[in-house]
């Protein structure tokens, strides 16, 4: 536990003395949080609130690059190898690694909530206690892919192609830039394969439709099942050593690590459960623009009504 | 009676084709410096690595401190301290904060101020890792593996690509350890390293020990016999030169020749009236005295730092 604790604090004051931290998970993520919330959401309070689950799901997932990157480096600098010689376990630098990952985008996720509350005035920031899972469970499930990309790549620029490559579907098919509903329906059938989807709707029902953890259980259970598979994979994929070989069962435990999912995508096409939840959302966000439409309308007809008097008075 | 710590027998290892380690024995007693003396490739940090744990050996037994690495790496780890070869420590992590973090790994620890004094990084203890000359960080990772006051000490080319000066500075420091009666394993490509620090040196070679024994016991084989070493424009015969007066034996050695002699004046006499009424020329003499390199020369009739 004190190894944990001593290699958690470690990995974490690593990132803060680190530019490229600073960059990709402060800049970028809050970047990406003024652009949502103040250009594709021209600054509208409901907008903004629709907006926020894909939003701070973008930040969540992206913590797989720093993560993978950082490994990845401590193993081809010899780092890892020093540890090795020491009692602390490679459970310890895994989970060590996870723990470090949550204490460092958990803040940015904290700071995005705040300016969605009190300077883009967001009307509800739905369902906090989902909200704290999904973001809590989303941050270790892809911190443990950061893991995952670390063990079956030899070196930097390895890891940094096949982030890029999970990167885009993940950001693209997710509905975390383009929305769900935008997607043409095989697109749609294909982004049910992948565990981003199911953050990003969860996350949308969590602050959009204000559903409780007990309606969003498939997001939960399938983001948790997720993560266990994750872990176990980088588990047994871990290495010391930079010269040591990828062991041949790799393969077969990353695809073993695909098959919850694909009978989840099977099962998701068949029912169509979260192709009809974002539809719904899609709905309530046009229905609350309306009415706000609506109701400007009305208070601007109320203003000119009461305005009539005074200017038939004037001569 | 002396009392064994660590105890090889029969360790063999292999990477795919090649065999790396092919069946080492040796045994180094409490309190002794042990030292593994080989070119590269010899097979000394696969050994090193095996009895630290880091590595599976394939065949042979091994006893760290009454632990088996293999089965036992837990616990062994604790009473064991290593300084690495290749390894660094993360470019942006502090001196103090690097002995803190080790230290909270272990059972048993040491003070890190007291480690910090006596490797001479007090004035460091604040500097990145990343900010270190070669000589400190090395200082550094010998302060690390005695962070938790360890049994056996672990050095695996300690001054391996350090100036001549540096290099003396960690002899200093490990001859330090020597007389606090510590435990250690030292390999080096170094002959000087070997004789200066180690209480008993094993030679190895394509994986295999040679022959060990203290320095002095291994020197006695060459005792009193001065190594001349000749280039000559054509070649000669290895027996014409061994039969020359005061000449005890010749290797061929890197398109030159060793002669070994009891008596050097003599023998260089010799040599010269022999290549004159040869019409042969002598390029380049050398005269060295015994040392484990001429152990090394005489058992594989190659230089250490081929």
């Amino acid at each position: 536990m004190t190894n944990l604790l001593s290699l958690t604090r470690m990995r974490v004051r690593l990132a803060l003395r680190n530019k490229m931290f600073f960059f990709f998970s402060i800049v970028m993520p809050l970047g990406f949080f003024f652009l949502y919330s103040a250009i594709f959401a021209k600054g509208i309070p409901t907008e903004v609130q629709f907006l926020l689950g894909p939003v701070l799901a973008l930040n969540v997932m992206g913590s797989f690059w720093g993560l993978s990157a950082t490994l990845v480096t401590f193993r081809e600098q010899g780092i890892l190898r020093r540890f090795h010689v020491t009692p602390a376990t490679a459970t310890d630098m895994l989970v060590s690694s996870i723990l470090a990952n949550y204490a460092l985008t958990l803040p940015t996720v904290f700071v995005e909530v705040l300016l969605a509350k009190f300077l883009f005035h967001v009307p509800s920031l739905g369902n906090l206690a989902s909200l704290i899972l999904l973001v809590s469970i989303g941050t270790i499930s892809f911190g443990s892919l950061g893991l995952v990309i670390a063990s079956v790549t030899n070196t930097m620029q390895e890891t940094q192609v096949l982030n890029q490559l999970l990167w885009l579907p993940l950001i693209f098919l997710s509905g975390a830039t383009i929305p769900f509903t935008y997607l043409s329906k095989t697109v749609q059938h294909i982004a049910l394969f992948l565990p981003a989807t199911y953050l990003v709707h969860g996350l949308k029902l969590a602050i959009f439709n204000n559903q409780g953890p007990n309606q969003l259980l498939l997001s939960l259970g399938s983001l948790t099942t997720w993560f266990l598979l994750t872990l176990f994979l980088s588990s047994q994929l871990f290495r010391w050593e930079p010269e040591a070989k990828i062991p041949r069962k790799a393969k077969l435990y990353v695809a073993a690590t695909a098959i919850p999912f694909l009978l989840l995508g099977v099962w998701e096409i068949r029912y169509g459960r979260v192709i009809a939840e974002e539809k719904v959302a899609v709905q309530r966000l046009d229905n609350a623009e309306k009415s706000e439409r609506r109701q400007k309308q009305k208070e601007k007809q109320d203003n000119t009504d009461s305005d009539q008097p005074d200017d038939s008075k004037d001569p | 009676m002396p009392n064994p710590v660590l105890q090889v027998e029969n360790l063999t290892k292999r990477y795919g084709d090649v065999e790396a380690v092919r069946g080492i024995s040796f045994q180094v007693n409490e309190g002794e410096v042990f030292g593994l003396l080989g070119p590269n490739g010899a097979g000394k940090t696969s050994t090193v690595e095996i009895l630290e744990g880091l590595r599976d050996a394939d065949g042979g037994t091994v006893s760290v401190c009454g632990y088996d690495p293999r089965t036992q790496a837990g616990e062994l780890k604790h009473e064991i301290g290593a300084a690495l070869q290749s390894t660094a420590l993360p470019e942006k992590l502090r001196v103090m904060e690097a002995l803190r973090l080790f230290a909270g790994f272990y059972k048993r620890r040491r003070n890190p101020e007291d480690l910090l004094k006596r490797f001479g990084l007090e004035e460091k203890r604040n500097a990145f890792y990343s900010q270190l000359s070669g000589g400190q960080k090395q200082r550094l990772a010998l302060a690390i593996a005695l962070i938790n006051d360890p049994k056996v000490v672990f050095l695996d080319e300690p001054t391996a690509g350090l100036d001549p000066q540096v290099r003396r500075e960690i002899y200093d420091v490990i001859t330090e350890l020597r007389r606090d009666n510590k435990t250690i394993v030292l390999t080096t490509h170094y002959i000087e390293e070997a004789e200066r620090l180690c209480d008993r040196v094993a030679i190895v070679d394509h994986g295999k020990v040679i022959v060990q024994g203290t320095p002095r016991e291994l020197k006695q084989a060459s005792a009193g016999k001065t190594r001349i070493e000749v280039r000559l424009a054509r070649e000669d015969s290895r027996e014409t030169l061994s039969k020359l007066e005061g000449v005890t034996d010749c290797l061929a050695l890197n398109g030159g020749y060793a002669l070994h002699c009891q008596r050097p004046p003599q023998a260089i006499v010799s040599l010269v009236k022999h290549l004159e009424a040869q019409g042969n020329e002598l390029v380049s003499l050398e005269i060295a005295t015994p040392s484990l390199e001429d152990v090394f020369i005489e058992l594989t009739g190659r230089r250490l730092r081929d």
